[in-house]
Order: C-alpha cells, then sequence, then structure tokens
C-alpha cells in the first residue's frame, strides 16, 4: 500500500518525546472540560490542536503550563510528564515551569513598557544575565528569533504597546523565547492578525519548530494543516484523533474528525 | 464509505457545487458508454453514418472534461476541500482524464471502421472484437456504478476482470498476426482491427485507473501496485 503523501513532506525531526500526558481529566466546577485524554507531544515538532469552541482544546493547552491554576474553579488530574517530571508535582515551582514552557495568546499583550523591556523582563527575573550586555545579547537574539530584529533595532527604547498588531504578536514570541524555553505553548496567535502578519507568524513557528517543540491551538484548520506535522482533534472535552497532519487532513479515520475537518453537519 | 461523506455541509452551496461536479462526470461516463457501444455496432454494421456521429460526439465528452477541470480548479482555490472532499476532487480530476482518453480511444475505433467499412471481413475476427468492446463496456458501467455507491468491493471486482481483456487481446493478436503471414493482403485490415483490439485493451486499462480511483476515494488507500497484467503481446514473435 502506497501512503498518502503529506503536503508538507512533514517529516518530524525528532522522534522523541517531550510532553507525556496520560489519563488528564479537567473539571471546571461540576463540567468536566477534559476526559481522560492520553497523548504524547514531540520534541522539535509542531502539534496543532483543533476542534469546535468550547471542546477542550484551549484548556488542555493551559494544563501544559499550569495556567489552568490560576482559575479557583478547575481542578486537574492525570500525569503531565515533561521530560519524565510530573509538572502538577508539589516540587515544581509554577514559575519556573513558564519559564521553560512559554505562552502566546490570542491577543497580542505586549506590557506597557519598552521593546527591550518587554523581552529582557523574563530573563532578568530569572538572572539569566549577568550583567547589561549579556542582557543585551540575550535580547537580540530573542528579537531575532521572533523575527522582528529588523523592524525594532533602532527604536528599542520605544514603548511595545505602539507597533503593529503582528510586530506586537512577535514581540510577544520573542518575549517568551528570551528565557530560553523548551516547549511554546500559542492559544490562537494568529487570529488578531492580517493575512501578511499571520504568514510572517506561520513562517516564524515553522522556524521556531528547530529548537522547540511547539503546540498551536487554531481554529483555522487551514493554518493547522500549514504549520504543524501532528494534529489532535478534540470534540466535547475528548481527543478524538491524533496523528500526522497529512494523514487527517486527508483521510481521518474518526467520522466525527471527517465532519468537522470538511465542514459537515454532525 | 465513513459516515461523514453522507452527511451535508454546513455551507450548502459547497453541496450544490459536489454535486454540479458529481452530474457533469456521470454524464461523461454515459456519453463514453455510448461511445463504445456505437463505435462497436459501426464497424460490425459497417455504419458509416453511426461511426462519423461517434466522432462528432467525442466533442461533447472533450467538452465536459474541461468543464469539469475548471469546475474542480475553482472549487480546490474557493473551498480548500478536506478529508473525503479532497478524495473526491483528486479523483474527480483524473477519472474524467481516463474518461475522456477512452472517448478518444472510441472515436479511433470509429475512424478506422470507416476504412474498414470497404474491406473483406477476416474470419471471427469480429466477433472476438465485439467480446472486447462487450467486456470493457461492462467494465466502465460497474466502474461508474461503483463509483456512485461508493463501492469499494465493486471497484476491485472490475480492477480484477481487466485480466480477462488482456487474455483477450493476445489472442486476437495471434490471429491477425497468423493472417496476415497467411496472406498479404491481409495487412490494411488486420492492422486496423488490431489497432482496434489494442484500443480496447487500453479502454480497460483507464477503466481499471477508474476502478482504482474509487478504491482511493473510499479507503483512503491506493490499491496494491501489482494489479493483474496479462497483456503479453510485448513479448510475441514471429515463429516461422
Amino acid at each position: 500500500m502506497y501512503d498518502i503523501p503529506t503536503l508538507q513532506g512533514a517529516t518530524v525531526d525528532s522522534k522523541e518525546i517531550k510532553f507525556k500526558c496520560r489519563d488528564c481529566q479537567v473539571y471546571y466546577g461540576d463540567n468536566h472540560a477534559i476526559k481522560d485524554v492520553s497523548c504524547d507531544l514531540q520534541d522539535k515538532t509542531v502539534t496543532a490542536f483543533i476542534g469546535p469552541s468550547g471542546c477542550g482544546k484551549s484548556t488542555f493547552l493551559r494544563c501544559l503550563n499550569r495556567m489552568n491554576d490560576t482559575i479557583d474553579v478547575a481542578r486537574v488530574t492525570g500525569d503531565f510528564m515533561l521530560d519524565g517530571e510530573n509538572i502538577y508535582d508539589k516540587k515544581v515551582d509554577p514559575v519556573q515551569l513558564r519559564a521553560k514552557v512559554g505562552m502566546v495568546f490570542q491577543k497580542p499583550n505586549p506590557f506597557p513598557k519598552s521593546i527591550y523591556d518587554n523581552v529582557a523582563y523574563g530573563p532578568r527575573i530569572h538572572g539569566l544575565a549577568k550583567n547589561k550586555a549579556e542582557l543585551d545579547e540575550i535580547v537580540e537574539k530573542a528579537l531575532r528569533r521572533g523575527a522582528i530584529w529588523d523592524e525594532v533595532k533602532d527604536r528599542l527604547d520605544s514603548s511595545g504597546t505602539g507597533l503593529s498588531g503582528g510586530q506586537q504578536q512577535r514581540l510577544c514570541i520573542a518575549r517568551a523565547v528570551a528565557t530560553e524555553p523548551e516547549v511554546l505553548l500559542m492559544d490562537e496567535p494568529c487570529s488578531a492578525l492580517d493575512p501578511i502578519a499571520t504568514a510572517q507568524v506561520e513562517e516564524l513557528i515553522d522556524e521556531l519548530r528547530e529548537n522547540y517543540s511547539v503546540v498551536i491551538v487554531t481554529h483555522s484548520m487551514q493554518q493547522a494543516a500549514r504549520v504543524s506535522q501532528k494534529t489532535a482533534f478534540f470534540h466535547l472535552g475528548n481527543l478524538v484523533e491524533f496523528g500526522d497532519t497529512g494523514q487527517i487532513f486527508t483521510n481521518p479515520s474518526d467520522p466525527r474528525t471527517e465532519s468537522y475537518i470538511t465542514g459537515r453537519i454532525g | 464509505m465513513s459516515q461523514a461523506g453522507e452527511r451535508p455541509h454546513i455551507v450548502s452551496s459547497y453541496d450544490r457545487e459536489l454535486e454540479s461536479i458529481q452530474t457533469h462526470i456521470m454524464k461523461m461516463g454515459g456519453l463514453v458508454e455510448a461511445a463504445i457501444t456505437d463505435a462497436a455496432q459501426a464497424l460490425v454494421d459497417r455504419d458509416v453514418e453511426r461511426a462519423e456521429a461517434v466522432r462528432s460526439a467525442d466533442k461533447a465528452i472533450d467538452a465536459l472534461e474541461e468543464l469539469i477541470t475548471e469546475e474542480t480548479s475553482k472549487l480546490m482555490a474557493l473551498r480548500s476541500p478536506a478529508g473525503v472532499d479532497l478524495r473526491m476532487i483528486l479523483s474527480v480530476m483524473r477519472i474524467s482524464g481516463n474518461l475522456e482518453r477512452i472517448g478518444d480511444y472510441a472515436k479511433n475505433i470509429a475512424k478506422r471502421s470507416i476504412v474498414l467499412a470497404d474491406e473483406p471481413d477476416v474470419n471471427e475476427s469480429a466477433a472476438a472484437l465485439r467480446r472486447m468492446a462487450r467486456e470493457v463496456e461492462l467494465m466502465l458501467k460497474d466502474a461508474l456504478d461503483s463509483y456512485i455507491q461508493r463501492d469499494e468491493e465493486l471497484a476491485e471486482v472490475v480492477i480484477a476482470r481487466d485480466r480477462e481483456v488482456d487474455q483477450m487481446y493476445n489472442a486476437v493478436f495471434r490471429e491477425f498476426l497468423t493472417y496476415m503471414m497467411e496472406d498479404p493482403r491481409n495487412i490494411t485490415h488486420c492492422m486496423h482491427l488490431h489497432f482496434i483490439a489494442k484500443n480496447y485493451e487500453r479502454m480497460g486499462d483507464h477503466v481499471t485507473a477508474i476502478a482504482e480511483q474509487v478504491v482511493y476515494l473510499t479507503s483512503g488507500q491506493r490499491p496494491d501496485n501489482d494489479r493483474p497484467k496479462a497483456d503479453m503481446t510485448s513479448e510475441i514473435k514471429l515463429e516461422e
């Protein structure tokens, strides 16, 4: 049998598993939002979470750096093993964890500070730089990785909020990578951007894949197909199907996935 | 076929566009079936008028293929089909190409039958060619049925049946070779009859390709590559 050729020659660079999630449950009060989800997220791979609104994809993403800790009614159980260590273990400091597992949100949310300080904030609080020269270097490297260096290098002192939406989002990505995370979580990072800024962020995601494990939640199925190598389809809190992006979009095995990706009722 | 493919799209105009493409491919299939029947009958009856009709009907087949190409490329650009929709569009593009080729072969048979109308009969060869035509026609009908009903089993049966067409071709190939060796005056019409037989053999291959698309459409998998091939004529030598 021939395999179905995938759109982007979706070769995954690493078979190493970064996140091993087992029997994960999330409850918001009485609402069982994530039901018994188990999956392996690979290193140096872009994994897309897709599914209709309220299916649990963002909730699950937020579990990966304990963002749900901030919600009083949320209760999370199960194993979230990052490199073999359960991130919900008592000895894990959520602040340290979030330096390792960075996050980019739907709406660009730069701090009302200078471009430089936006990026320098994380490295400063985590003590990653010994002196000003080192910090300058970290900031430049992060802005370059965020593919925004050339646009802002002459105005590092101006406010981050004065940039365009696409630039702000890339600044936020630069801010997220400044602490040298190992995993980057992105929750609808392009939904507030125009097509050109979206393409720039997608190109950036593809570059980031060389160094990080990237997990992206998106409502745009085309975007999931374009940027990811692995796709997970969530529905009513269940992980219905998880597989190679090429397979999910040409020949999904579950009828619920098929209905969703083809835009059918059901 | 998975159940999802039978459910309507949320955007109903998407369904209407897919249906339109579906209608055109079926119409094309009907025209091609008729072309095979008419070309075969024109040959048997030495009916030049009928043969001419097959030739001009081919224009309609070609026009439908172009229409289908336009519709599918537009749908690809505007709808970004995925899953079963994507597989349907991809298979429709190929099936219309196969149908167009089969139509061309029928047209070629019709052209040759016009020449042959003035030539003498050669023994039972006409009966052998009729059998080939009949078999190819039935295979095409089943292949198109398997497409409409998304019937993978029937498609597999069609694929297996190509062997019979190949074997018939082997037999008539030898037969024509013998006649030509017996009497060089047989060469003109035997050559034409041989090309007609070859056309049927090629039609069988294109019908098989259509059935393979049905397997891909329904299962998402390409059928096994080593489908039965029984055309041995490329290895036949003249034996004195």
